[in-house]
């Protein structure tokens, strides 16, 4: 049985590895400016977790099947080294690791949150809503005009609530379903919520940020490649949670310009 | 076990002889040897338990303290007001409650080391402090019908909501030390107290002295 | 003044059934009674999964009978979009709780937690049974939300807020279902509390002459730190779930914003922080987790030793390195907000406690393979288990390695990934843990002897089983599977609906395959073979017990004396194989490095 158990372990550990090696499923490509460091930190954590892995996988099969069946009168051995080197190699082997893992993930990540947004970043608010998202283009005039949550009202379409008789910046802003932003450009995501908790993912996007109701935050990226993709929620915000999504066109300026025009006349 | 209030053996066995050493030898021992001495005290698990109970109501009033820092911080709704001065009153009578408590444990401390005849009502500066802990909750209360004629009720503004939970959850505990007090008081009269209960329940006494001064200067300096 | 020369029992042995089987004051009895209360959890719990399983793999198929638990949340039989996250809420505050927190800590805890410091029972007996009580009734609140109004709540064991606070208006189960929740953790918690400051008190008071710290078995240290972790933890969610009734029945706005909009009306809250309930909900959550893996540490070192025929390579690197998980436990809860919304610099702060808290676990699993080298190992149902579990944690473990790094958790927030994380580490280690328990200390508390047959076709289903359905999750993670789905409506997630019906399979097959433990747990109770005193020939206390069951005071009125560490095994110089702590036989060895 001893055996069977290291068998069973090490091919169980071997078939685990599979996937991850041939890619079968795997992160969507990255079509952020800022995604490469941190495609280049999983490709190493995974390098790094797939070797302890597989390393102390097989060891627990090894030592199983090689200490399970001893000789009568054969005394107790000690792992050479005792206690202490293990306790050295998992400070030195994990430690080391996971302290660089650490710093350099800490760089990626301050590479996107610790940068404030280029001053000719395009705005775009997106605010999330059981069960949708809608976005609001600031319009010719670069200035969105003020919310109103008590004018807020899904049955006459007015997500954002918005008061244009009454405020001349609201005249102008461009309210969709859909997001679309041009290539290549700076966006600065400005991030409302009306209700609960929900969150905003790209995953090509390399994008993931909850809303907070109550605080306004917001996010800035780069798209480096023209395509549909989808944004989903991931916050669980009710029973309309699975189906609280958008698609997220990435065109070129000039399709990007055409598409807002249009999207202007609809208002 | 411990020894119960029967006829005076005031023996205490105070320290370990033999430093308590691990497996460092082996773990043999040597037969027949100073095993006596090992383990023969530990600490009353009166005792120990207190501690342990007041640890879990100090992690959970610290929890509170920390929403009410993070409610504070965030909020542009915060409404200041006056503490009810009665608030003041009822710190010296909680206060006081303790000094009465400690007359108290000393008196029955001479009454169970021996001197019962000479010791009358062993139990009297325990119902004086029984007294002056409901005199203390009855004041929490008038500061919250003071409260409430304000127009300042639960739900009313952050910082009223923090005033009730706040004191509403002390005034909580002290019912439970009421209860305590009251326990011991029971146990005395029997004859069947314990000075490890007796001196757990004096600690988790005072502890609510000490926990409402702590809460009064909190809500004096965030409210 | 507490002397312990001598036994009489702290509390006399009942007469009357409901004193005897009810509200009984045994440590003993108050053991099997959570271990009753874990079990009828964990098979309801499980009944849970398997529904949402089927869910997720065919959304739309009708499941017989399903109208009869809710006709609103199944008209037709069909699970609704709500009702599958009402199922998924209560299946992981099931688990979590009355499981994963009760089965190995409080009731193996209850039960040799005394026995094996050498003590007659608890030194507050009272508060332990109502310790029991109050669980159950936290328990049966959280069931009631099943049959009131529109059911439990959807929020998720997490219970977010605002969701969790706005009411009604939230969606299904989001009003009663909510407070009955709140209700149920708090009386958990209490009656946890409750349970901490018996464990704290016994491990530190009671111990029996001799029984120095150091002699202790892991599983009492495991037991002894897990309680002081609970006392902590649990006494910060418990003030929490109250501000959550109280914004919920009084109108005060502890964790709701002002100007939320819901359903085209605004809300009348005013200035609540939601992220205040994360805090103070991760504060808990994170010890919690740990809470329900540490007494499984204990459990398996405590079973694979006998059957290694050895003591661990360091027993105190063992404890030390358990004491440090614990204390890092409390600087790491930030992980689970990474992306919360909480300043971008706490997240970073954060995760060098979650990397670093790698290296005592590391350090853990390393003592046991280095023990395993050279030792003489016994294959049985119980330390196979054991063996499964150290498996199971290396591979919850290893994934914990990307969790813990705020880039990378950009990708894997909220996706199968963290799912398979945590089912690995809790529902199939964790669980693995209280397995080998079972099947270790079953002739202890019975007199009979499991089916090593059954349990060996046991481990085997449910090993395989399990690493079939949980290892998927994370490549359904890496690839973006979102989690708390009830279906998968986005494009790109298409192609995992197969990968759902495969482990849907595996899901019902392992499940399933627990009926054989069921079956044996059940049978050998009452037909199995009698056990011997020792049968595994295992030297810590609860084996030298003059029956087994032990006597009401554990002893049978005379109190053990301790000679030995706990773990004497391959002795040179002695009479056999291993020398029971009781032992008064002398051993001359040179000192190990224990």
């Amino acid at each position: 049985m001893a055996k069977l158990f290291a068998i069973t372990i090490i091919i169980i550990a071997i078939l685990s590895a599979v996937p991850i090696v041939r890619h079968t499923w795997w992160t969507a490509e990255d079509i952020s400016s800022h995604g490469a460091p941190i495609d280049e930190q999983m490709s190493e954590t995974m390098a790094e977790a797939g070797v302890l892995f597989l390393a102390s996988q097989i060891l627990l099969g090894v030592f199983v099947w090689k200490f399970s069946k001893p000789r009568v009168g054969q005394p107790i051995k000690n792992f050479p080294g005792g206690a202490m080197s293990l306790v050295i190699a998992a400070f030195l082997l994990v430690g080391t690791e996971v302290l660089a893992l650490g710093a350099f993930g800490a760089k990626a990540w301050a590479n996107i949150y610790f940068k404030p947004p280029s001053a000719d970043a395009m705005p775009v608010q997106v605010q999330a809503g059981q069960f949708a998202f809608y976005f609001r283009y600031p319009g010719p005039d670069g200035k969105f005009g003020p919310t109103h949550p008590d004018m807020i009202s899904e049955g006459s379409q007015n997500f954002f609530g918005l008061d244009t008789s009454h405020d001349p910046d609201s005249k102008d802003d461009i309210v969709t379903a859909e997001m679309a932003i041009p290539v290549n450009r700076e966006i600065h995501l400005l991030m409302h919520s009306k209700d609960v908790g929900h969150a905003f993912f790209v995953p090509e996007l390399r994008v993931h940020q909850d809303f907070v109701p109550g605080l306004d935050l917001s996010m800035h990226f780069k798209a480096t490649k023209v395509g549909k993709y989808e944004i989903v929620c991931t916050q669980l915000c009710g029973l309309g949670h699975y189906n609280m999504k958008a698609y997220l066109y990435v065109m070129s300026q000039q399709d990007y310009d055409d598409w807002l025009k249009k999207e202007a006349a609809l208002q | 076990m411990a020894t119960t209030v029967q006829p005076p053996t005031v023996k205490e066995i105070e320290k370990r002889s033999v430093p308590e050493t691990g497996s460092g030898n082996g773990g043999w021992r040597p037969q027949g040897g100073d095993q006596r001495l090992l383990q023969e005290y530990a600490p009353p698990p009166a005792s120990t338990g207190i501690w342990v109970g007041l640890a879990a109501i100090s992690m959970t009033f610290a929890a509170l303290t920390s929403a009410l820092i993070v409610r504070k911080g965030g909020a542009v709704d915060w409404q200041h007001f006056t503490l009810p001065s009665i608030l003041y009153l009822n710190t010296v009578v909680l206060l006081a409650s303790s000094v009465t408590l400690e007359l108290g444990r000393r008196r029955i401390a001479a009454y169970m080391g021996g001197l019962r005849t000479t010791v009358q009502h062993p139990a009297r500066w325990l119902y004086i402090t029984f007294s002056l802990g409901l005199l203390f909750v009855a004041g929490q209360y008038i500061a919250w019908r003071q409260l409430s004629a304000q127009g300042l009720y639960l739900a009313t503004n952050p910082s009223s909501s923090f005033f009730y939970v706040f004191t509403a959850g002390h005034a909580l505990h002290v019912l439970g030390g009421l209860g305590g007090l009251g326990r011991a008081v029971r146990k005395l009269n029997h004859l069947d107290l314990r000075r490890s209960t007796l001196d757990a329940t004096a600690r988790y006494w005072h502890f609510m002295g000490a926990l409402w001064v702590y809460l009064l200067v909190l809500l004096w300096m965030k409210l | 003044m507490h002397d312990i020369s001598h036994a009489h029992a702290a509390h006399h042995a009942p007469t009357s059934f409901i004193g005897k089987y009810v509200f009984s004051l045994d440590h003993k009895v108050i053991g099997k009674q959570y271990y009753g209360l874990a079990f009828i959890a964990v098979l309801f719990g499980m009944f849970l999964s398997w529904l949402m399983r089927l869910h997720l793999g065919w959304t739309n198929l009708p499941i017989p009978g399903l109208h009869l638990l809710s006709a609103n949340g199944a008209p037709g039989n069909v699970m609704t979009p709500e009702y599958y996250l009402q199922l998924m809420t209560m299946h992981g505050t099931i688990m979590v709780f009355f499981v994963l927190t009760t089965a190995p800590f409080a009731a193996f805890g209850n039960y040799f937690l005394p026995i094996q410091v050498g003590a007659e029972d608890m030194p507050f007996p009272r508060f332990n049974m109502m310790s029991f009580w109050i669980t159950f009734a936290g328990f049966i609140v959280l069931v009631a939300s099943f049959f009131t109004g529109d059911g439990p709540t959807l929020g998720g064991w997490t219970q977010y807020a605002p969701l969790s606070a706005v009411g009604t208006v939230g969606g299904p189960g989001e009003g009663l279902g909510v407070v009955l929740w709140a209700a149920s953790i708090a009386l958990f918690c209490i009656g946890q509390l409750l349970g901490s400051l018996n464990f704290i008190t016994t491990t530190l008071d009671m111990r029996t002459r001799g029984m120095s710290l150091w002699r202790l078995p892991l599983s009492v240290w495991a037991w002894f730190i897990t309680s002081i972790m609970g006392l902590t933890a649990f006494a910060v969610l418990m003030p929490a779930c109250i501000l959550l009734i109280l914004d919920h029945l009084a109108g005060t706005s502890f964790f709701v914003p002002s100007n939320l909009v819901i359903n085209d009306q605004l809300q009348p809250h005013a200035g609540g922080s939601t992220l205040l309930w994360q805090h103070l909900f991760w504060f808990f959550g994170h010890p919690e987790v740990y809470i329900a893996i540490v007494p499984g540490f204990g459990i398996v070192s405590h079973v694979l030793i006998p059957n290694m025929r050895r003591p661990l390579l360091s027993h105190r690197v063992m404890i030390y390195s358990m004491v440090a998980l614990a204390i890092l436990s409390y600087m790491v809860y930030g992980h689970h907000m990474f992306v919360s919304g909480m300043n971008p610099v706490s997240s970073i702060a954060f995760s060098f406690p979650t990397l670093i808290i790698t290296i005592p676990a590391t350090i853990i699993v390393l003592i046991w393979l280095g023990s395993l080298y050279g030792s003489r190992l016994r294959i049985n149902s119980a330390s196979l288990f054991a063996l499964g579990f150290i498996s199971m944690f290396i591979s919850g473990g290893v994934s914990g390695f990307f969790l813990a790094q705020p880039s990378l958790d950009i990708m894997l927030h909220a996706t199968y990934f963290v799912v398979g994380h945590f089912h690995m580490v809790m529902a199939v280690a964790a669980m693995f843990g209280i397995f080998a328990g079972t099947y270790f200390w079953f002739p202890k508390m019975f007199g009979r002897m499991m089916n090593d047959t059954l349990g060996k076709v046991h481990f085997w289903l449910t090993f395989v089983g399990t690493y079939a359905i949980f290892m998927p999750f994370h490549y359904l993670g890496l690839a973006g599977n979102i989690r708390r789905y009830q279906a998968f409506a986005p494009d790109y997630m298409q192609p995992f609906i197969p990968v759902h019906k495969a482990i849907t399979v595996a899901a019902l097959l392992t499940g399933a395959a627990q009926l054989i433990f069921v079956y044996n747990l059940i049978h050998s109770r009452f037909w199995g073979k009698p056990a011997p005193l020792n049968p595994w020939e295992a030297t810590s206390l609860e084996w030298s017990t003059p029956s087994s069951p032990p006597p009401f005071d554990n002893f049978g009125g005379k109190l053990p004396v301790v000679y030995h560490d706990p773990y004497q095994y391959g002795i040179e110089g002695s009479s056999g194989d291993y020398v029971m702590q009781t032992s008064p036989e002398q051993i001359h060895t040179k000192s190990d490095e224990a």
